[in-house]
């Protein structure tokens, strides 16, 4: 056949192989291994605080599930069963939200909330909710899209009035969806980092964020480590739970090809469109807006000393916090540069050697989703007790934080890229190979050009999650090195100052820059684009 | 299918991101963020000495990191021996202790300011500082350099951490100011205490063993508890609970944990002229704190270092500290200023827990104040 | 049980500002089988669907047996409907399919399951309850749906199409067949078509869409 020679493949995946085995599963290995000792395991094991952190993490994550699925069904069915104006914007909208940085998301609900409901515990499950309306949206709604509105009007002729076709009949049917959706909000919320920070008290703690408590404020890295492991093995049961469930209910529904959403004829069901999804773009918008209006709003007054004085972070002339606004945003460009060379050059490495090896580089592939289903904070605290010894003290290099976060990026590279190499026509491969070329160059003639379109989205999605990594990025960071998200969480810890606003600033700052690139890759057709 | 078009504004756009992408990487390889010491020009006549060596200091959030006496002094230093030292501020002093920890040998600087008393014992269990005899050591007492008999880290200075009460606020709500630990748990200041977090914070730590000391290590819960039903609010670190949450820096919480040393502050850097200090300490609730500073274990420069931890215990610098810092210098032999004379509360008697003591039950006492009083 | 009158007067319908139907007028004796000619796309399953009340007409009136149900909902107007392409539900069994409406109508699980049973068999598909949808084929299929819509003794019958795109020879099996069932219920139906012949074999009457409207 027309492959590529064994050792090309060979040298396309070296590189992604062998960063993906010492970044991520040697710290992997090496946090089980560090929380396997006896003693600590008994301690925390032992406290009674340990089990109470587990069951709060599980609760809110489990309520933050639920009512984001319930919250989510209704524009749901809106955008599945109706055509309106401000359909795409509305879902682009709910899109931008889910992709902003969680300190973002966290920043701009401290924003908008009254002082009574700040950092409390509700306050971090509406920013949940908030955040992952898009999954429920997107995910349960493209499958409502295809269930014929046929059948709920059959059911509706045999006498099933609306609530009874929507549980007999819709419900089985988008269960399977919902499921899915349900699975992935709870592991975002269960591994919830960056909005707890944020938007919670002090006392509001998570798994995450004890592991981070122990480590890196309180030196227990041991302890830290088995919390850590404790976090892996529950959401490895909930893997293993989804998995089995989502074989169990998969239903083959016949997709055909739907009807076009309608517009609303009758004056109630506009009064039902509109108000759904003015109500949900109002849901989505303001939390942003406040945001930006928080950054304005300084103890003394209106006034716009947070932009223009970005420069410094001064508690009291002469006293500063330590970390300098601007230098956190050139900090967080210049990381985000080299992590998006790091995950464009390895992204497309790895997908060419996958697309290239058939069954074997769906391994590779594999693999390299892998560190997306652990939290972040998993691996930037593998990496710190890791990295910690010559030869490979690399803790604190300048480069060990892009590395962290092209970890992550990576896999995103590679699903945008990997999906228009397999659609290329193998047909042009063959015709190019009739006229002389050999399998290599046939492949760079042909197939790499359909690369750089994709590679330019997997570039902006890298940059985009790199700005806003967080997780990872509070275990490797050093003093006077702090990203932007570093800083604006020191600065929103500063409540009623000026340091405060201008953590506010800063996010805005980020959350225009994230949605920027999301607008960007929009532009370039989105992660699934095929010519 | 089609060839893919690149078009060329498309391929513009690219090669444009690209650009500014390695411009933004290459531009911060030399990017310093930390603030240089300052030099004050009418004090340099001689043109200065170029500086061929920067150290780091890392320090927590309250020391000054410019514009001030001390850090003209650090200016003065860079003169005499030629090195250069930037302030990099850490955080308040758990959190500088954790990142010490954690990047044990490579470290985030070569010297560091401040570990004091109550986390001492954890930074030489976790062999942070390199052992070092200061020179000008005999001018420190022995009761200060007793607490790190290896010489792993250098005493600078002592200070008491004690509540400090806004007389005018107390006036205007109709109170006495309290006397006792105790009186903190009465109704009548309510909702009026802000306190650190002893996880992170050093004078948050020092008051949680100053309650230790006053009822025992198994009556301070049950007085923590009082504290939390009388509303006590907890924050991170000193520079939050005393410039934004104390009202005398325009919040509403007149009772803070702060030092003995905190009126004198208020009397100088006063805007109208006082011939009182504004503000009280409670006496009785102080608790004696000593802190140190050393040499970073790994440093590259340790020959600097220790010329820079030298210099800390000069009568020059350490006199400079009162009003710069709030704390009695360890030198000994300093005298202090007038203003400080007058306006510090020197208690006669300050509580201490012993270091040992301290060792053994840190941990646990602080996971046991953060379940009880954070939740 | 005896089929109902269906009455429809002037019937509007507009979608997006575009006229479907414009003054459509029809009516149905009591158990009489009327089928609706048209070409594709002419509108004919619109006014099925305003029959049925999942469309609601922009003017006009419907009426069955004299009462006015434009504004009734469709689960409580008791007209019965086959689709097109079936619409069975795949997350249910046949007997459950065909048993549904009779759910819907509050019979208990023994008798509907007998019932069901008892229709399943009359269609010539004894013993197929236990059989999940997805696995019949085209022509089980549609008799199941017919089943489902029949066992509820419906006043109105409404058939979209029903036979369209089957293979010649299950079509002219099935037109046999629904011919009988149709008669054989004494059911007032309503079926939409756009084959002459198929019309004419198994129903009463025959009108054109076009005839039937305002403007032509």
């Amino acid at each position: 056949m027309n492959r590529l020679p064994r050792w090309l493949i060979g040298a396309l995946v070296v590189g992604p192989v062998m960063g993906l085995v010492v970044f991520y599963a040697w710290p992997f290995v090496n946090l089980v291994v560090e929380a396997v000792g006896a003693e600590s395991v008994r301690t925390v094991i032992g406290r009674s605080r340990t089990w109470s952190i587990v069951w709060f993490t599980t609760w809110q994550a489990v309520v933050s599930t639920l009512l984001t699925i319930v919250v989510g069904l209704v524009p749901a069915w809106v955008i599945a069963r109706f055509d309106f104006a401000g359909r795409r914007l509305l879902l682009s909208l709910l899109t931008a939200v889910f992709v902003l940085p969680t300190v973002v998301m966290g920043a701009a609900f401290l924003a908008l909330l009254p002082d009574s409901l700040d950092r409390t515990v509700w306050a971090v499950i509406g920013a949940h909710i908030v955040f992952n309306l898009a999954v429920v949206v997107r995910t349960v709604g493209t499958v409502w899209e295809h269930l014929p509105a046929d059948m709920e009007d059959a059911a509706a002729t045999l006498g099933a009035s609306p609530l009874v076709v929507f549980r007999e009949i819709t419900l089985p049917l988008i269960r399977p969806a919902v499921t899915a959706a349900a699975a992935i909000i709870f592991l975002f919320t269960f591994t919830s980092f960056g909005v707890i920070r944020v938007l919670g008290a002090p006392g509001t703690r998570t798994i995450e964020v004890e592991v981070w408590r122990r480590a890196t404020q309180l030196g227990q890295v041991d302890q830290a480590a088995v919390l850590a492991l404790l976090q892996l093995v529950v959401l490895g049961l909930l893997a293993v739970w989804s998995a089995r469930s989502a074989r169990r209910h998969s239903r083959a529904l016949e997709l055909r090809p739907l009807a076009r959403p309608q517009k609303p004829r009758t004056p109630r069901d506009r009064l039902i469109v509109g108000l759904v999804a003015g109500i949900t773009a109002s849901v989505a918008v303001s939390p942003l807006v406040a945001l930006v209006v928080k950054s304005l709003s300084t103890p003394t007054g209106w006034t716009f000393t947070a932009w223009t004085d970005l420069g410094s972070a001064e508690i009291r002339p002469g006293i500063t916090l330590g970390l300098d606004p601007l230098d956190a945003l050139i900090n967080s460009l210049q990381t985000a540069a080299w992590t998006t060379l790091l995950a464009t050059v390895i992204g497309a490495l790895a997908s060419l050697g996958i697309a290239a090896s058939g069954r074997a580089g769906r391994v590779l592939d594999a693999g390299l989703l892998l560190p997306i289903g652990t939290s972040a904070v998993t691996i930037g605290f593998g990496m710190l007790i890791t990295f910690d010894t010559a030869p490979y003290d690399w803790r604190s290099t300048w480069w060990i934080v892009p590395v962290g976060h092209a970890l992550v990026a990576v896999p995103f590279v590679v699903r945008s890229t990997l999906g228009v190499l397999r659609s290329v026509d193998p047909q042009l491969s063959l015709a190019a190979a009739t006229l002389g070329a050999t399998p290599a160059r046939a492949w760079s003639e042909v197939v790499v050009p359909y690369l750089w379109r994709p590679l330019a989205v997997g570039a902006a999605l890298a940059a985009a999650i790199s700005l806003g990594e967080f997780g990872a990025t509070s275990f490797l960071s050093r003093s006077g090195g702090e990203t932007l998200p570093i800083a604006i969480e020191q600065l929103l810890g500063r409540t009623g100052s000026l340091l405060q606003t201008k953590g506010y600033a800063l996010a805005t700052i980020l959350a225009a820059a994230t949605i920027g690139l999301v607008m960007v890759i929009d532009r370039m057709g989105g992660v699934d684009a095929r010519r | 299918m089609s060839a893919p078009r690149v078009t060329p504004p498309t391929r513009l756009a690219a090669l444009a991101a690209a650009t500014a992408l390695i411009a933004a990487a290459c531009a911060g390889s030399d990017d310093t963020s930390a603030d240089t010491a300052t030099m004050d020009p009418a004090e340099t006549t001689a043109p200065a000495q170029s500086t061929e060596e920067t150290i780091t200091l890392v320090a927590y959030e309250s020391f000054p990191s410019e514009g001030t006496r001390v850090n003209e002094l650090l200016g003065e230093f860079a003169e005499q021996t030629g090195i250069d030292v930037e302030i990099l501020i850490a955080g308040d002093t758990g959190t500088m202790l954790s990142k010490a920890e954690l990047s044990a040998g490579n470290p985030e600087g070569d010297v560091m300011w401040g570990i004091d008393s109550t986390f001492l014992s954890r930074a030489i269990d976790s062999e942070i500082f390199e052992p070092y005899t200061a020179a000008g050591l005999d001018a420190v007492p022995a009761a200060l350099t007793d607490l790190a008999p290896n010489g792993e880290a250098t005493p600078v200075d002592l200070g008491d951490v004690c509540i400090n009460y806004d007389i005018a606020a107390l006036d205007r709500l109709g109170l006495e100011p309290p006397a006792t630990l105790d009186d903190l748990t009465d109704p009548a200041y309510q909702d009026l205490l802000v306190v650190q977090n002893p996880a992170s914070s050093s004078p948050g730590l020092a008051f949680l063993l100053a309650t230790i000391d006053e009822f025992g290590a198994d009556g301070w819960q049950a007085y923590w508890s009082d504290l939390v039903d009388n509303g006590v609010q907890v924050v991170d670190g000193w520079t939050a609970a005393y410039y934004e949450r104390f009202s005398y820096a325009g919040g509403d919480r007149p009772l803070v944990v702060s030092y003995g040393s905190s009126p004198p502050f208020e009397v100088l850097f006063a805007e109208t002229e006082l011939d009182a200090a504004p503000t009280g300490v409670v006496e009785s609730t102080c608790y004696r704190q000593v802190e140190f500073a050393g040499v970073l274990a790994g440093t590259d420069q340790p020959d600097e270092a220790r010329q820079l931890v030298d210099f800390l215990l000069t009568p020059e610098f350490q006199a400079a500290l009162p009003l710069d810092v709030f704390v009695f210098p360890a030198n000994g032999e300093v005298e202090l200023d007038p203003v400080f004379q007058e306006y510090a509360v020197i208690p006669e008697t300050s509580r201490e827990l012993d270091p040992s003591t301290i060792d053994a039950n840190r941990e646990t006492w602080i996971d046991e104040w953060t379940d009880l009083v954070i939740g | 049980m005896r089929g109902a009158e269906l009455e429809l007067s002037d019937i509007d319908v507009s979608f997006d500002d575009t006229p479907v139907l414009r003054g459509a007028e029809l009516t149905a004796a009591a158990s009489e089988v009327v089928a609706l000619l048209g070409p594709s796309g002419g509108g004919k399953s619109t006014l099925l669907r305003v029959v049925a009340g999942i469309i609601a007409p922009d003017r006009g009136t419907v009426r069955i047996d004299g009462v006015d149900v434009t504004d009734t909902p469709t689960h409580r107007r008791g007209i019965g409907m086959v689709f097109q392409d079936n619409q069975l539900f795949p997350h249910r069994s046949t007997l459950d399919n065909v048993a549904f409406g009779l759910k819907m109508a509050g019979v208990g699980r023994t008798d509907r399951s007998a019932r069901a049973a008892a229709w399943l068999a009359r269609v010539g598909l004894d013993g197929f309850g236990p059989r999940l949808v997805t696995e019949l084929s085209g022509g089980e299929a549609k008799r199941v749906a017919l089943a489902r819509t029949l066992v509820t003794e419906p006043s109105v019958v409404l058939l979209d199409e029903p036979l369209t795109g089957l293979d010649r020879e299950l079509h002219d099996q099935l037109v046999g067949e629904l011919t009988e069932l149709l008669h054989e219920t004494d059911a007032t139906a309503l079926l939409v078509t756009h084959d002459l012949d198929e019309a004419a074999a198994i129903a009463d009457r025959t009108v054109l869409l076009d005839e039937i409207q305002r403007v032509r």
